[in-house]
């Protein structure tokens, strides 16, 4: 159990590349924090510097209370799953289990003991006697847990460890993740570029892009505030819908001419709003409201997904399709014209030059 | 493993493409074998103008001439140290030059050099540095006070033939090598520090076990070419001496085959060599061909 801290985190690479710049956060004890972003956002590099697989070219890293930016990996006290689970091909599960606890000189009773209780928690009992090469994903990828937690480190850090798994297992994975973290209580650092995952495991995400955080927060602050356009897009599917806007006296026109009064102390002269795909709806009389976003949408596809579906559209102005989630039942064709309407609460605003957000 | 039924339409074709490796097969391997094994049966004159059917003969004074016994012996040392020499030392320059970032081809491609060199100018290189009279490495030992002389000195001798074999053979081993540690995933290595095991002991724990496919297959094929391949280097440094001190197998079958010209003799060493790289190809396919996989 151990807080970890981040202070100004520095990654330069010998070519010169700036993979994180500069990222502090403060992980609490027994917190699950997601780091989240696209492919070259700097969370790996960030994770295996946490681990001390890589070398800090800058700031400070602490687990605890003690700067581990010179401390060799094996003295972090921590425990990580890889993307691939790097299981040692050559061991059964058992050595597997007990090669960390080997190497840091417990008492053979103990090794077996913690590493059959490891193996009950994860219910890989049975394959104690087996080479990593006989197990399914799945059962390897418990393993690779079992490995974290029989050495009951500090912290666990993971590396997207649920992107080589099919769907399904995916999810029953996710859940045990969460509830193996809530069970021990361990401080966790988990790495992933699936938002769905980010979400749905972290107490706090950490939205990262081009190595810089652009958001720390709880899901659903980051999901119903995101702090700029980039967040926007990137947690949420699908995505939000960003709708370049101009301000002109006091109220924000739309390219088609359509327009909403602006948010009190707006200053920007051009913004983009974003508008969830659940918070549009399809609105029959079309009439104008002065307090809601108004768009004229002309279908071009509509994407089924079971419980409901997503109309894509074009809307005048609108460089991207404008995407609207409705009930499944709900029927439309392409190329008919809707009319869509948002009620203004639930409106982000952002601006178009930073991408930054400008309402509360 | 399950291969692909290919039915050809013309019932000749098939017998027509294997036929110039049937036939390379007949004229090189199949009846040169079997006039060795036919000869090995015969007591011949040196003009070969008269020839005497003698069953085993040959064998039994093989075996009975400790000449022949210590060239077995001279060839398993031999072997032996060719073999650990070539081996420890690829290793040793793979897991170092895997750790270099910079520059590593440059090393690679000067660490391969040896490899093409023939074995002959790799025995005659050898053999001037090793040269009691104007050698440089015999004139460092002497300074150290090592009197260095592998024409007087049979131990000399052998270790100039392994030294020279060994280093041959180093650029092919270094290959698979390194090739071997380069397929070992790096989050392995990682995770195993990350359980606190140190350099040496990764080594030890992880990566040299992930190696022993490779390690296996390199000694078949190094013990194949000490056995086999070395005769150039024997001839160009120490041609056998000093006495039969290095006198290996394969460099015995010659000098007494078209030296001494007992061909019967000579004939019958190369069928027990034949029965040698049999053996070996046997343990070639049982352990290597099943590969290793994990």
């Amino acid at each position: 159990m151990a807080t970890i801290s981040l202070d100004k985190v520095r990654k330069v690479y010998a070519g010169g590349v700036e993979a994180v710049k500069g990222v502090s956060i403060d992980i609490a004890d027994g917190e699950f924090i997601v780091l989240v972003g696209p492919s070259g956002c700097g969370k790996s590099t960030l994770l295996r510097m946490i681990a001390g697989l890589e070398e800090i070219s800058d700031g400070e890293i602490r687990i605890g209370d003690r700067v581990v930016n010179r401390v060799e990996p094996a003295d972090r006290d921590i425990a990580m799953v890889f993307q691939n689970y790097a299981l040692y091909p050559h061991m059964t599960v058992y050595n597997n289990l007990a090669y960390g606890l080997k190497n840091r000189g417990e008492p053979k009773d103990e090794i077996d003991k913690r590493v059959k209780e490891a193996a009950r928690i994860l219910e890989i009992g049975d394959f104690l006697d087996r080479k990593p090469r006989q197990l399914s994903g799945g059962q390897r990828q418990r393993v690779a847990m079992g490995r974290a937690i029989v050495r009951k480190p500090a912290a666990f850090l993971f590396d997207e460890p649920l992107s080589n798994l099919d769907a399904k297992l995916r999810v029953q994975m996710r859940i045990e993740i969460k509830r193996l973290q809530e069970t021990l209580g361990t401080t966790s650092v988990y790495v992933t570029h699936d938002q769905l995952e980010a979400m749905t495991l972290a107490h706090r995400l950490v939205v990262l892009n081009h190595g810089r955080i652009e958001q720390i927060g709880t899901p659903l602050e980051v999901y119903e505030k995101p702090a700029s356009t980039f967040v926007a897009g990137f947690i949420g599917s699908p995505a939000m819908n960003l709708i370049p806007v101009k301000a002109k006296d006091g109220r924000l026109h739309l390219e088609s001419g359509e327009g909403l009064d602006a948010p009190d102390g707006f200053g920007a002269e051009h913004a983009l709003l974003g508008v969830r795909p659940e918070d549009l709806q399809v609105d029959a009389d079309g009439a104008e409201n002065a307090d809601a976003l108004s768009l004229r949408m002309k279908v071009i596809a509509v994407e089924p997904v079971g419980a409901e579906s997503y109309v894509h559209g074009r809307v005048a102005g609108v460089v991207d399709d404008v995407v609207v989630r409705v009930p499944a039942k709900a029927e439309f064709s392409a190329g008919a014209e809707l009319n869509l309407k948002a009620s203004r609460d639930r409106l982000h605003v952002f601006d178009a030059a930073n991408g930054g957000r400008l309402n509360g | 493993m399950q291969t692909k039924r290919i039915t050809f339409n013309n019932r000749w074709l098939p017998y027509l493409l294997v036929a110039p490796q049937l036939a390379i097969t007949l004229v090189f391997f199949i009846w040169p074998a079997s006039q060795a094994l036919y000869q090995s049966v015969l007591r011949e004159d040196a003009f070969g103008l008269s020839s005497e059917f003698v069953w085993f003969e040959n064998f039994e004074t093989l075996f009975d001439d400790p000449l022949y016994l210590s060239s077995f012996k001279v060839t398993l040392v031999f072997s032996a140290g060719t073999t650990l020499l070539s081996m420890g030392a690829a290793l040793l320059l793979a897991v170092m030059a895997d750790r270099v970032i910079r520059g590593s081809t440059f090393y690679k491609t000067f660490l391969i050099w040896p490899y093409a060199v023939a074995p002959a100018v790799a025995g005659v290189l050898w053999w001037f540095m090793f040269n009691p009279t104007i050698g440089i490495l015999a004139y460092t030992m002497r300074q150290l006070g090592y009197d260095w002389n592998h024409t007087l000195n049979a131990n000399d001798a052998l270790l100039l033939i392994i030294i020279a074999a060994a280093w041959k053979q180093v650029s092919y081993n270094f290959l698979f090598f390194l090739a071997g540690l380069q397929a070992i995933p790096r989050s392995l290595i990682e995770a195993a520090a990350i359980d606190g095991a140190g350099p040496q002991k990764r080594f030890w724990t992880i990566v040299f076990p992930l190696l022993s496919p490779t390690a296996f297959f390199l000694m078949v094929v190094n013990i194949v070419y000490s056995f086999f391949e070395t005769f150039a280097i024997v001839h160009a440094t120490t041609a056998g001496g000093p006495g039969q001190a290095t006198s290996i197998l394969v460099y015995k079958v010659w000098r007494d085959g078209f030296v001494s010209l007992d061909l019967g003799g000579s004939a019958a060493q190369s069928v027990i060599l034949m029965l040698i790289v049999i053996s070996l190809t046997v343990v070639q396919f049982r352990f290597i061909e099943r590969r290793v996989e994990y």
